[in-house]
């Protein structure tokens, strides 16, 4: 939806005052469409981080005279990173797993790559498992380091 | 406020002068409902104040006042003279005077037990490392927990925490300490520990205001107890008189059934 939209509503290039046209890159569209909702998303889990650690820290924390910004950075926010870490990774990965749709833009990436060359070759039947095994292994390769990496992160934080 | 200024001291205020702590005809509503109904007390420098009464009469409330955690609605308290419900208030100095230690222990969880006690003073007071690192340690071996530095909360039982907790208010060098029924969350084995704590903090002569359930204690420690219902202080004297013979109904009734 918010593809589309951005699609059609944001302007093919930009005329400043003095003459000067600028084009608006496909590419850009699309990394604009596909952030916005995952900005809305990432900080909506940081939001709830941040709610559902007890009062009685921030309690603690101004009982100590702490002010809110250093509550924040030094008390609340290192314990919210633990807990955002996994639907973070989440968001990262589905967000890495919906760059086709970027087609719609235009924008030349793996998937479309991938069926313009079998085109090219004849669009031969047997050549489909090898591009899309191929195109699987090169996902699997984006993906999966960010998985570990979430493994990792997450032991480092689960003290406590 | 310049408090060592002799000509500040007018005629009313010349006994309250000396009281560290002071509340007047304070009073605190949460909506529509009036938790303290006009309390006054004072605490003196060096002072063991113990608060006691039925569960829901306010005391908690109270002790969060002192240290402007909860806003009153009127009357006055001043601590070390500085008043706590003017807005111009620079909360973070009147905190640096006021420790205060809950139920909750609410320590740190990603911290270790000595980080929490370092936290404050580095970033707070922006100490050097080092100094702070020696006062920490000192700390946390005064409340009996040499070995435990490199623990975290989670791993440490919660009498344990609690006098983490105690040790990382101790390290600012408040003037005052405030425990906000700090045993009521553990089990008797460990409220002897943390009461262990406490009575050798007041008797180095730390002010000390305590909202408690143990009657013993605050018997034992106290130099004045309180007796809070339904928002105000029923009757208070020292610790002897309420306990042996209160003249309040109310005081009677509810020692009777605690005691």
């Amino acid at each position: 939806m918010i593809l589309f939209l951005v699609t059609y509503f944001l302007p093919v290039e930009v005329r400043l005052p003095g003459g000067w046209r600028v084009p608006v890159p496909d590419w850009s569209k699309a990394t604009l469409a596909f952030a916005l909702p995952v900005m809305g998303n990432i900080s909506e889990i940081l939001r709830g981080a941040v709610r559902s650690i007890p009062s009685g820290q921030w309690e603690s924390a101004e009982g100590l005279a702490f002010t809110r910004g250093q509550i924040l950075r030094y008390v609340v926010l290192p314990q919210c990173v633990r807990r955002c870490i996994p639907p973070w990774m989440n968001w990262y990965a589905l967000l890495t797993l919906s760059t086709p749709m970027a087609s719609i833009f235009g924008v030349h990436e793996a998937v479309a790559n991938a069926q313009a060359s079998m085109e090219a070759a004849g669009a031969r039947p047997e050549l489909l498992l090898p591009f899309y095994l191929f195109l699987l292994c090169l996902f699997f390769v984006y993906i999966y380091p960010i998985a570990v990496w979430t493994r990792v992160l997450e032991r480092r934080y689960a003290v406590g | 406020m310049p408090l060592a200024d002799p000509t500040t001291a007018g005629d009313t205020t010349g006994e309250d002068r000396r009281a560290l702590v002071s509340l007047r005809h304070v009073r605190k509503s949460y909506g529509a409902f009036e938790v303290i109904k006009g309390i006054s007390l004072d605490v003196d420098r060096g002072e063991v104040a113990c608060i006691i009464g039925p569960s829901g009469s306010g005391k908690s409330t109270l002790i969060r006042c002192i240290n402007g955690l909860s806003p009153i609605q009127a009357g006055s308290i001043t601590v070390d003279g500085q008043e706590v419900n003017d807005p111009k208030l620079d909360k973070l100095r009147l905190r640096r005077k006021v420790g205060i230690v809950f139920q909750q222990y609410n320590l740190f969880p990603h911290r270790t037990a000595l980080e929490n006690v370092m936290m404050a003073p580095l970033k707070v007071l922006r100490e050097p490392r080092a100094q702070v690192e020696e006062r920490a340690r000192r700390l946390i071996a005064k409340v009996r927990l040499t070995g435990k530095e490199g623990a975290y909360p989670g791993q440490l039982s919660g009498g344990q925490q609690q006098r983490v907790a105690i040790a990382r208010s101790l390290a600012m060098r408040p003037e005052v300490m405030l425990f906000d029924e700090v045993t009521a969350a553990l089990d008797p084995e460990t409220v002897k520990e943390v009461l262990f704590t406490i009575r050798e903090l007041a008797a180095e002569g730390m002010t000390c205001i305590l909202v408690t359930h143990e009657m013993g204690f605050a018997r034992e420690v106290a130099n004045h107890v309180y007796f809070t219902d339904g928002g105000v202080i029923v009757e208070d004297g020292p610790p002897d008189r309420i306990f042996r013979n209160a003249t309040d109904p109310r005081t009677r009734q509810f020692l009777s059934q605690i005691l």
